[in-house]
């Protein structure tokens, strides 16, 4: 699965993308966010504030207990500030 | 309707005359131009970044206008949204509705800005004397889409 990350979400973490092979316990978004922290201390710091950490599934705004599956394209982000 | 997202800058008289050109049935043009602010909490912004998701901005600004259109009688709908490094006094953002009467127009000009600020994937980082920061979303810009719902 490949996951984007944006704006100080993409620069705490440190790239911009990255592809992760998900266990089959991660069901939704929820679940994803969780497992990503565990993958290192610059994803559990970045990650940290679940009400600072958006979901987009293939690029449509989805609450955390929204399904994923491994080909979905899945973006993170902070909460939006363009205008 | 119109979506535009694009790094360059946009002369809002040559839109708003090609977005009324030929329309006689239109009797009103509602207009917002949103402009990069100098100052901002307090600091002093010498200049602004703007990040989008490329595919998912057009998306999500698709339908807030598709939504708009749903909500009222509109002629046409204009979005252009603006990316990459800007200045103080830059243009970043132009909303133009048209309808045949001024209510519409009026209302659905401000909703189409109170959606875009909360669902189009933008964000903004500001350099200023103490350095960059990213822009932090507001609550009252939360209660300003929440106003819309239906």
């Amino acid at each position: 699965m490949k996951i984007l990350y944006f704006a100080w979400l993409r620069s705490k973490i440190g790239v911009p993308t990255e592809t992760v092979e998900l266990p089959t316990e991660v069901s939704t978004a929820g679940d994803l966010v969780e497992w990503l922290k565990t993958r290192s201390p610059r994803h559990a710091e970045a990650l940290a504030n679940s009400k600072l950490v958006k979901v987009a599934v293939n690029q449509e705004h989805v609450p955390y207990d929204h399904p994923i599956s491994a080909t979905d394209e899945i973006a993170l982000f902070p909460p939006v500030t363009g205008g | 309707m119109a979506i535009r997202v694009q790094a360059e800058d946009f002369d809002v008289g040559a839109e708003y005359a090609a977005f009324t050109v030929g329309r006689t049935s239109v009797g009103g043009v509602a207009m917002f131009v949103g402009l990069v602010r100098d100052i901002a909490g307090g600091a002093a912004v010498s200049a602004m970044t703007l990040e989008h998701y490329p595919g998912m901005t057009e998306k999500q600004l698709e339908a807030i206008g598709e939504e708009a259109r749903r909500r009222w009688p509109l002629d046409d709908v204009l979005v252009i949204h603006r990316y990459g490094r800007l200045e103080p006094g830059d243009r970043i953002v132009m909303v133009a509705t048209a309808s045949a009467h001024r209510d519409a127009a009026f209302e659905s000009c401000r909703f189409l800005m109170d959606w875009l600020k909360t669902k189009a994937p933008f964000w903004k980082l500001e350099a200023t004397p103490e350095g960059e920061r990213w822009v932090e979303a507001k609550e009252t810009d939360d209660a300003a889409a929440a106003r819309w719902a239906e």
